[in-house]
């Protein structure tokens, strides 16, 4: 398991840095000057603000120093915002965007969970097919449009929840919570079914009945746990769903997170924030997966015992 | 002998969308106490269905019993409500399964696998009941059972986990074991120690065994009385030695021919032609007669009743009629019933056996 | 267990040849792959009712701009903002052209004095949402064929040589994708949606730059799991070339994979131009999409709810039935489905 993990940490790395690279250089062959007033300055300005972002060195040079700072975490700073640092930018935006993410996740989840093991339990009945129907639409329906249509009728026409922004504590982060939870929602849904199934028709399953075991029994004590587990295996997926999700519903409910600055700086081509913001959902992501393979192994003891699934 | 299971006229089927699968179509026996009932047939046979309908099993939303009952001490196991059924098993009758590689729950400590059925049917504690798991363990060949308790499926060789299956089966002293090919999934010198280990415990604890099997080898070994399935019908049903030495179905015929022995030095073996008969338009007369080489014109209109050729001998062809032409089986099965005294070869120069 | 028979006529005990090959027939037609899996779809009426719906949204992607009083580009500013308004419908009440204008309902058609019909309205400068709509969906749609289609390509043609030749190819082969696997899709769609011109082209190569991996993973496992099965050895034992294994052994296995894949890939394709379009790096004004129209349409929401409603419902319907059509052929080809 320990050489599972190090190999693992180690890929992990590698991929961290060519995204890092690649996102540098990317950024050097955008056409234009970074800097947003370029256009308004005349040259002895433009050279002297080049210069206090580093601008004026060699690619190289830039290069260096860029891995270097990144290795401390330092993402650089920011062209819009007067030189703020852009890791202090995305922490203090950290706030809303994790309470948002980590409450849509756990009610998408939970209610995907629920409605996959009754799907899966009163399989071809009219609620297997209920909750099949509910669990495409969360597929399908763009997060984008179905946030849209919340704060249309729930927060425009109904006026139950606040309309955007961050102003009404907890009730501001409701609708947008939901928003992003149907992503999670549909997956859990629709893979809790097969899984169920599938471990309902297998031989320790029989096994269990013939014991004697209730149909309660059955379900919750073993067929459950061994349907939950591979759930993990979905949760890298899922946690990009959520930044994806995320960068539209925060935009849409002007949410202060990190998804609302990342668009932002998109329209006004704050490279340093989209580098930075960019960069940080990739360590995110890249340690989720992680964390979800060492997870699995944790809690699948075919795994933990036998040392590493590869 | 004291009868502990009937099967009356049982017949049942399968809802598909292809339509109706008549998997079991009139099945009778019964089953002794105390002894070993085996039923052989292939794949398809229907063998598997009827000890699974024994223990209400089959998945309730596409199987249906269309009629028939079967006899639990008296009790209809068909009538009786799903909770009912729970408190029948594992605590009197219980099931071992073909594949004791998927057969365990793999995320649960065999510990938990084995107290569950002691702690659901008799009234034992926690720490009660790990004792008895252990003793259990003990019991069926496991070495270090104290340590083995702990561990998971996966630690655990294939004839292992089957002990441990037996094990699970046996926690309650069940009135009857049904065997489900038992010994299939595991390697030759596996399957005659688990068949051992099987004789040796009903022997310790006095339970009935229903064993499904397909391979009559296993069947010489470990059955008092055989049941021969074909097409979701009994042909044939008697003793060991009436079975072997004396068969009388055609279809019997071919399987003993297909077998191979090394007493009949044959050079080429038996191969029965063509498929079972589709279950879901069986045939109307005999099923297995459109693969058999004695097959009567009367095969094809109607179904042979059972003739009765001994107190215990039953055979369901019309080979038995009495207007039947007198056919040679062949000659291995001829060889065979030189030796039993009563058959019609018999030559009285060896006792049976 | 009746020995007293009833008599039966003495001919039916005549012994019968049976034709060995009547037993050996097999009662049920014989169904070829594809027959069977046609079979299986057409008794799923969700997948059913799916093809007609992408069918009806197909032909209006290609014929709807064209079959409006009114085309997609000309702003007519006098005309701006108008609800839908439809022929026969108004006088049920509905798409009868009235809309809310300072909190009232009043008829904006006759306000405006327009004598015209805009089936489902205009938007602020005053163009058809009609020929607008089906304009962005072909958009959309080509996008999404295209990039379905390159990822097809390479996922199979990268999957296969890396499955079939094995070996070092393979294990070169896999590390590369490993690495790129741990490239999050959506930083790699941002990051090239941002450095190239925006445009068509920009986002089919965004899509594809790591959308093709997930085929080529599937194709690869399949590869190894029918290269090495009884039938591809028996074949190579009979020295059939590299080509006829590709093509008459495995490729016929897998393409039920690739088929249930690529229709997920396409709503996967469809999703992502609709999400750059909409936080800002799609397609740029005056092009049409699904993802911008629903941007703008986002944007008059609360005044001009029309705008967003029917590029939001063509997408989610294309959405959904290419997930319902995926699902019914995933359940018609996956032989482990069979009964």
């Amino acid at each position: 398991m320990a050489k599972y993990i190090l190999k693992r940490v180690f890929y992990m790395f590698i991929t961290l840095f060519l995204i890092a690279t690649a996102t540098f250089f990317l950024m050097k062959t955008l056409p234009g000057s970074p800097i947003s007033s370029a256009s308004k300055l005349n040259p002895t300005q433009l050279a002297a603000v080049e210069a206090k972002y580093g601008l004026d060195q060699p690619i190289p040079v830039q290069y260096g120093k860029y891995m270097a700072n990144l290795a401390q975490g330092d993402l650089g700073n920011s062209y819009q915002f007067k030189g703020a640092s852009v890791t202090d930018l995305i922490l203090k935006r950290l706030g809303p965007s994790f309470l948002l993410g980590a409450q849509g996740l756990i009610l998408g989840i939970s209610i995907g969970i629920l409605l996959g093991m009754i799907a899966a339990l009163r399989q071809n009945t009219i609620w297997d097919y209920g909750s099949t129907f509910i669990a495409i639409l969360g597929i399908s329906i763009p997060s984008f449009v179905f946030a849209s249509f919340l704060q249309y009728w729930i927060a425009v026409k109904w006026g139950v929840l606040p309309v955007a922004l961050w102003n009404d504590g907890w009730k501001s982060s409701i609708l947008p919570s939901i928003a992003l939870a149907m992503g999670p929602l549909a997956t859990g849904a629709r893979f809790i079914r097969t899984e169920m199934i599938e471990v309902l028709s297998s031989d320790y399953i029989t096994l269990a009945k013939s014991k004697g075991a209730t149909g309660f029994e059955v379900a919750f004590k073993h067929a459950f746990r061994n349907a939950l587990i591979p759930l993990v295996t979905v949760m890298g997926p899922l946690a990009a769903g959520l930044l994806t999700g995320s960068l539209v519903i925060e935009k849409i409910f002007a949410i202060p997170g990190i998804g609302e600055q990342f668009v932002k700086a998109i329209m006004v081509s704050d490279f340093s924030i989209i580098m930075g913001t960019t960069l940080f959902f990739s360590v995110f992501l890249v340690f989720v997966i992680l964390l979800v393979d060492i997870l699995y192994g944790i809690i699948d003891p075919r795994i933990r015992l036998s040392g590493g699934n590869s | 002998m004291e009868k502990i299971l009937e099967v009356k006229d049982l017949q049942l089927s399968f809802h598909t969308f292809a339509g109706e699968v008549k998997a079991i179509r009139g099945v009778n026996f019964d089953l002794l106490k105390g002894e070993t009932l085996a039923i052989v047939g292939e794949s398809g046979s229907g063998k598997s269905v009827t000890t699974k309908a024994i223990m209400r099993l089959l998945p309730e939303s596409s199987s249906e019993f269309k009629s028939g009952e079967i006899l639990f001490n008296g009790k209809d196991l068909t009538k009786l409500t799903d909770k009912e059924m729970q408190k029948i098993r594992g605590k009197d009758i219980s099931m071992i399964f073909q594949d004791p590689m998927t057969s365990l729950n793999p995320t649960m400590t065999i510990g938990r696998q084995i107290t569950e059925p002691l702690l659901k049917h008799q009234k034992v504690g926690k720490t009660e009941a790990k004792k008895i798991a252990v003793d259990l363990l003990r019991m069926v060949g496991m070495p270090k059972p104290e340590l083995r308790i702990k561990q998971y499926p996966h630690q655990f060789s294939g004839g292992q986990r089957q002990r441990i299956v037996i094990a699970i089966a046996l926690a309650c002293n069940p009135q009857i074991l049904i065997a489900d090919e038992p010994t299939t999934a595991l390697d030759v010198t596996i399957q005659a120690q688990i068949l051992e280990l099987m004789k040796d415990l009903q022997k310790k604890i006095d339970t009935s065994i229903i064993f499904i099997t397909h391979d009559l080898g296993v069947v010489a070994n470990v059955a008092d009385r055989v049941a021969v399935m074909y097409g979701g019908r009994i042909v044939e049903m008697g003793t060991v030695d009436e079975i072997f030495y004396n068969p009388q179905h055609p279809y019997t015929w071919g399987l003993l021919s297909s077998m191979p022995s090394l007493d009949t030095a044959e050079e080429k073996l038996y191969a029965i032609p063509g498929t079972p008969p589709d279950l879901l338009d069986p045939p109307k007369g005999d099923a297995f007669a459109l693969r058999s080489e004695y097959a009567l014109a009367i095969d094809m209109e109607q179904a042979p009743p059972v003739f009765q050729v001994s107190d215990t001998h039953f055979a369901s062809t019309w080979l038995l009629h009495p207007d039947a032409p007198k056919v040679e089986p062949p000659l291995s099965i001829i060889e065979r019933m030189k030796k039993f005294p009563g058959s019609r070869y018999y030559e009285g120069v060896r006792t049976n056996g | 267990m009746t020995q007293n028979l009833e008599k039966l006529p003495a001919d039916s005990f005549k012994r019968i040849t049976i034709d060995s090959s009547q037993a050996e027939k097999i009662s049920k037609p014989s169904l070829s792959f594809w027959q069977d899996a046609w079979l299986r779809i057409r008794k799923n009426k969700a997948a059913i009712v799916s093809m007609v719906i992408l069918l009806l949204i197909l032909i209006m992607a290609l014929i709807g701009p064209y079959i409006g009083p009114h085309d997609a580009e000309t702003q007519t500013i006098t005309h701006s903002n108008l609800p839908p308004k439809v022929p026969g419908f108004e006088k049920l009440g509905i798409l009868d052209g009235i809309g809310t204008l300072g909190g009232t309902e009043v008829d904006l058609y006759e306000m405006k004095k327009v004598d015209t019909y805009y089936w489902f309205g205009t938007d602020g400068l005053g163009r058809d949402m009609f020929a607008r709509l089906w304009e962005g969906t072909q958009i959309s749609l080509f996008i999404a064929f295209v990039a379905a289609a390159i990822d097809v390509l390479i996922g199979v043609l990268y999957g296969g040589i890396s499955g079939y030749y094995g070996g070092r190819v393979d294990d070169i082969m896999q590390r590369i994708v490993e690495i790129l696997y741990g490239i999050p899709n959506l930083v790699v769609v941002i990051l090239m949606s941002l450095v190239m011109k925006p445009g068509i082209t920009a986002i089919i190569i965004a899509i594809t730059l790591t959308g093709w991996i997930g085929m080529s993973r599937i194709v690869r496992g399949q590869v190894l799991k029918y290269k090495n099965q009884e039938f591809v050895l028996a074949a190579r034992t009979l020295g059939a070339s590299n080509n006829r294994i590709i093509g008459k052994h495995l490729l016929p296995n897998i393409l039920g994979v690739i088929i249930i894949n690529t229709m997920f890939t396409i709503p996967g394709a469809i999703f992502f131009e609709a999400f750059l379009s909409f936080i800002g790096l799609g397609l740029q004004a005056p092009a049409a999409s699904l993802g911008t129209l629903i941007n703008d349409g986002y944007q008059l929401m609360q005044f001009q709810p029309h705008i967003l409603l029917f590029p939001a419902l063509v997408l989610s319907m294309l959405m959904i039935a290419f997930n319902l059509l995926g699902d019914g052929l995933r359940d018609a080809l996956d032989p482990k489905m069979k009964d």
